[in-house]
């Protein structure tokens, strides 16, 4: 008996034995992969994204340099209490959410469409220009799109010219979502509709001249032959952008506010910037911050799932 | 003529449809040239002319002042050249790392792999935010380093990705094929794959040059000394904060007429600072299409 399970012991220390040489051996043959290849990507990640994500703590704390990070006295879930009970909470929730959603409802069939006109243009010297041009705004950078903007919208601007008035568009409110939209929407279409194009280019011919041959019009065709060519990318892209909806870029946002039209156009990404790097509120900031990162996480896992599914099981 | 007689053959309807469809994209890319058009000629203009006629086309009053008071700046100079520096420097140091990690990320029998794509997809989702990379930094002492701007960017996680799914569509038979030559991992990287990856490269390439020409908040919060500015951080204060580099506008006589010459010189230096990427463009224009779809198919 008790020498069948010292039997029984020793051959499962051997086979970890076995395992554990193989391993090592795997990593003399292999020791380039982790050193050579992968190594500067592990060490820029956990200096650069993972010890960040310790900084977090400061949200819980009344963090003062001196103290630093691990010796500042903990506050708990006040300053999330703070800002969430605070009325602009609402408010920069709502513009976040208001700003992201409407530019998705307005910008994202755009390239679709672009893409479908785009395939019908015949001639390809012709849809080659068109395209040249379609993609030029994209590689203007972000401060001079908002330049162009304030120019073209100032009171001694070229539309005031053309409507012979003089209003301050940059100091309203009420036109701000309008504007980041209009001219996100300038700036990106064509930019967007890269990859619905290329896919509709690879879209069978031979199945769009059959269609021809059966005598279908340009609503049929597209109905069965071009639409599912993109069809899967479409939701894919969709779902993608639903997931990003709190991720909405600082940039441009902050380069196109002015005192006046605050109320409209303070998000919480430049909220967390004012009151962190302006007003040295670190931990107030921090948990700003972590507050709209926390739904990021949520909107992306739950799109992240969604994608894998319809991904043959491949997520990211 | 075969082109003309297909449209002839389509129906009314199709007919209709397709006007309206060709007028629509005409309009839209009338709306991106037209404003361009619009800078481009604003730039030449008398600055009385131009804030109260907006452009004419009378050739004779047309004057190149803007531009020489432009690019007579020191300042738009020195950003130019810290953002070719940085520019540089970071898609050099991006890409590098980026194919590097791609490789055996994009190796089946890599040991670990599932492990460090968890690691590394964490970090598209969660992140310390603002502050703590902010505090992180400072501590670092990189505070007005342009190693602040450059260091936290280099390693993309999307575009490792990117490079991972174009690296496992090479044949495995390459690497067989190296591996009974005597090459090892390094060789046969440098010497093999590579070589048959250059669409790739040339698209990382170019995101990461165009991402970091054209951003500003990183150069923002971390870059105070005005002889490290980037050329978007000094165009910010030119376009956005109203702010001309002094010399720029300081001999007019009155406040009018300094203020009618800042608007005329924000369309100058919106045409040089665009021009080069804008003329670069074309060229690397036929590299996009085959990245995109790369990026784009399998996530």
């Amino acid at each position: 008996m008790s020498n069948q399970t010292m039997t029984a012991s020793m051959k499962k220390q051997r086979a970890k034995k076995i395992d554990w040489s193989g391993t090592c051996l795997y990593f003399k043959q292999n020791w380039q992969l982790y050193v050579i290849f992968l190594l500067p990507a592990l060490l820029l990640t956990f200096i650069f994204k993972y010890i960040p994500m310790g900084g977090i703590l400061i949200a819980f704390e009344k963090y003062n340099p001196i103290q630093g990070i691990l010796g500042s006295p903990k506050v708990g879930l006040q300053y999330f209490q703070q800002f969430l009970s605070s009325p602009d909470f609402l408010t920069y929730l709502g513009n976040t959410l208001k700003l992201s959603i409407y530019g998705l409802l307005w910008g994202f069939p755009i390239p679709i469409i672009l893409a479908f006109l785009l395939n019908r243009v015949q001639r390809t010297g012709i849809r080659k220009k068109i395209q040249l041009a379609l993609y030029m705004p994209n590689f203007i950078s972000v401060i001079v799109i908002c330049g162009i903007i304030r120019i073209f919208l100032s009171v001694t601007g070229p539309i005031n010219l053309l409507l012979g008035t003089q209003i301050n568009f940059m100091t309203m409110p009420e036109a701000f979502r309008t504007i980041y939209i209009a001219s996100g929407i300038w700036q990106g279409a064509g930019w967007g509709s890269i990859m619905y194009t290329a896919a509709l280019a690879n879209a069978s011919m031979e199945l769009r001249e059959a269609a021809i041959m059966d005598g279908a019009n340009i609503f049929q065709q597209i109905k069965v032959v071009e639409w599912p060519a993109i069809k899967d990318m479409v939701v894919i892209q969709l779902i993608m952008q639903v997931g990003n909806i709190m991720s909405i870029g600082f940039e441009k946002v902050y380069a196109l506010q002015t005192d006046l039209n605050l109320q409209t156009s303070e998000i919480i990404s430049t909220y967390v910037y004012k009151k962190g790097i302006i007003n040295g509120d670190y931990s107030f900031s921090t948990a700003v911050g972590l507050f709209n990162t926390i739904i990021n996480v949520i909107l992306l896992v739950l799109v992240n799932k969604i994608v894998s599914k319809m991904n043959d099981g491949q997520g990211l | 003529m075969k082109k003309k007689s297909r449209f002839l053959r389509y129906s009314v309807q199709d007919k209709t449809f397709l006007i309206a469809g060709y007028t629509l994209l005409g309009l839209f890319v009338a709306a991106i040239i037209v404003p361009m058009l619009y800078i481009i000629v604003a730039s030449f203009m008398d600055p009385v002319v131009l804030q109260n006629k907006g452009i004419t086309f009378d050739f004779s009053k047309w004057t190149l002042t803007a531009y020489q008071r432009v690019l007579s700046n020191h300042q738009i100079w020195i950003g130019f050249k810290n953002a070719v520096v940085y520019s540089l420097v970071f898609t050099v140091l991006s890409v590098a790392v980026t194919v590097l990690a791609a490789y055996p990320m994009s190796r089946t029998d890599f040991k670990g792999r599932k492990f460090f794509n968890v690691i590394f997809v964490i970090t598209m989702f969660f992140g310390g935010g603002l502050i703590p990379t902010y505090l992180l930094i400072s501590n670092l002492g990189l505070l007005n380093s342009m190693w602040a701007v450059i260091l936290p960017g280099i390693f993309n996680v999307w575009n490792m990705i990117v490079a991972r799914t174009y690296f496992r569509s090479i044949p495995g038979e390459l690497r067989e094929a190296a591996v009974v030559d005597g090459a090892n991992d390094v060789l046969f990287f440098f010497k093999v794959l590579l070589p048959v990856c250059t669409p790739v490269l040339a698209v990382l390439a170019i995101w990461q040059f165009v991402g970091m020409w054209n951003s500003y908040f990183d150069a923002m919060i971390y870059l105070d000394d005005a002889a490290k500015q980037p050329l978007q951080l000094v165009l910010r204060s030119i376009l956005i904060q109203n702010q001309p580099e002094s010399g720029m506008i300081s001999d007019m006589q009155s406040t009018a007429q300094r203020a009618q010459l800042a608007e005329l010189l924000k369309y100058a230096t919106i045409i040089i600072s665009s021009l080069p990427l804008l003329v670069m463009y074309p060229f690397f224009q036929k590299y996009f299409d085959g990245g995109i779809m790369v990026g784009s198919i399998k996530g």
